[in-house]
């Protein structure tokens, strides 16, 4: 066993660059051929590893600043558009088809918020970005948002409700620090953000749509939270209905 | 003077991109801040002959050239033996069998030796990877980016990913 000269076209498979009469023809040989198969044994083996997260490289937030602070200090105006404006128009088709399936969707939810929770939600899905802090014990979890927040966010373990915990990161939004709180559901992740609304004491969870992500509101004690997932609205729903009969 | 508005949307959506290429490329986060802050200047400055399209190409493109202008002016880097030694004739190998390449790559982790055999790649290997794997660009845009034929593109992946598990497993063996 020394060559074979179809290595680059399984490759080319495995990365997704064959239309699908090629893919079908190169997958047949490479059933048949041990090396191609110890090839893409290789090329998954090295995807595993590489996109697992641990190589992922973080810009400083103070350099990012400075690139991108000249854009908007200098020339107040010339901001570029956030992207919920652009989307806006889909934010109002995904409201309709919300309120069409009979969901309590509020309308003083404001799209900017909502936009940046499903922004942040997909920025925390790229590879590393989900936790600051990894770990499935919420005992863990908790105390390492000490003194990084001005308050305690709540804690949860759901393992038993099988929405096992991740880990948790800091992330700024609604103008403030906030606890990002990930749970996973299968292979869904759910990303749970917790800020403090003093005066809301606890509300009834409200649900909102927007490209094709779930997004459920409540409070409790005062806190506001939102989970945000590509979960089926009935499982994300399960997940808050967990979350708040959970100790 | 180029519009600062249309720069911003174009150029600004792959900073990550940006940065991560010149870290996978100079092996130094601050080499890969100056060499960012540097391409970032080079965009502005070439942006009027922009036409469009692929923007993410076209800032990783400059990205790899200032990284490239960098590493040639600190360390003497030798481009051009290195592309024919990579790039030549020698037949594609397959891998070694004889070791799980998942589970060496896995114990290279746990190693926390993961990144530094990466960045032992040669760099034309090393950024095919990267662009592949971490900012999963296709080949055509890789071919872009890098200013090399699809066919080169191909080879290089390969090279770079059996001598990634290639390395992980020499790594087991010391």
């Amino acid at each position: 066993m020394t060559d074979c000269d179809k290595l680059l076209l399984v490759q080319a498979e495995f990365d997704g660059e064959l239309d699908a009469a090629e893919a079908a023809g190169i997958a047949a040989h490479r059933a048949a051929c041990p090396i191609c198969q110890a090839g893409w044994t290789t090329l998954a083996a090295a995807r595993t590893a590489l996109r697992d997260g641990s190589l992922r490289e973080e810009m400083r937030p103070e350099f990012r600043r400075a690139l991108e602070r000249p854009f908007e200090t200098a020339l107040p105006a010339a901001r570029p558009r956030p992207r919920w404006w652009r989307e806006a128009a889909s934010f109002a088709v995904g409201a309709a088809l919300a309120a069409s399936l009979a969901l309590t969707l509020r309308p003083a939810v404001e799209p900017g918020l909502l936009a940046a929770l499903v922004d942040d939600h997909v920025r925390a899905l790229q590879p590393g970005h989900l936790t600051d802090v990894v770990s499935t014990d919420r005992h863990t979890v908790k105390p390492w948002f000490d003194g990084k927040l001005d308050f305690a966010p709540p804690v949860k373990d759901m393992a038993a409700a099988g929405f096992p915990l991740l880990g948790g990161r800091l992330d700024y939004l609604a103008g403030r620090p906030v606890a990002a709180l990930a749970y996973a559901a299968g292979k869904h992740p759910i990303n749970l953000f917790v800020w403090p609304q003093p005066g809301t004491g606890s509300t009834a969870p409200e649900l909102a749509a927007r490209n094709g992500f779930t997004v459920i509101h409540w409070s409790d004690d005062g806190m506001a939270l939102w989970a945000v997932s590509d979960l089926e609205r009935d499982r994300l729903e399960a997940f808050v209905a967990a979350w708040r009969s959970a100790p | 003077m180029p519009d600062p508005v249309s720069f911003a949307s174009v150029a600004l959506p792959h900073l990550d991109a940006a940065y991560s290429l010149a870290r996978w490329l100079t092996g130094s986060r601050d080499e890969a801040e100056d060499v960012v802050q540097e391409a970032m200047l080079r965009a502005l400055t070439y942006y009027p002959s922009f036409r469009g399209g692929n923007a993410r190409a076209w800032v990783l493109q400059i990205v790899r050239n200032a990284a490239y202008g960098a590493l040639k002016l600190k360390r003497g880097l030798k481009l051009v033996p290195l592309g024919a030694e990579v790039d030549g004739g020698a037949p594609i190998e397959p891998v070694d069998p004889g070791d799980d390449p998942e589970a060496a790559l896995l114990r290279a982790r746990e190693r926390n030796e993961l990144e530094r055999l990466l960045d032992t790649l040669p760099i034309e290997l090393r950024e095919a990877l990267v662009l592949r794997e971490l900012q999963e660009l296709s080949y055509r845009e890789i071919a872009e980016v890098t200013e090399a034929p699809i066919g080169t593109v191909m080879s290089r992946l390969w090279r770079a990913r059996r001598m990634l598990v290639a390395a992980a497993q020499r790594g087991e063996r010391r």
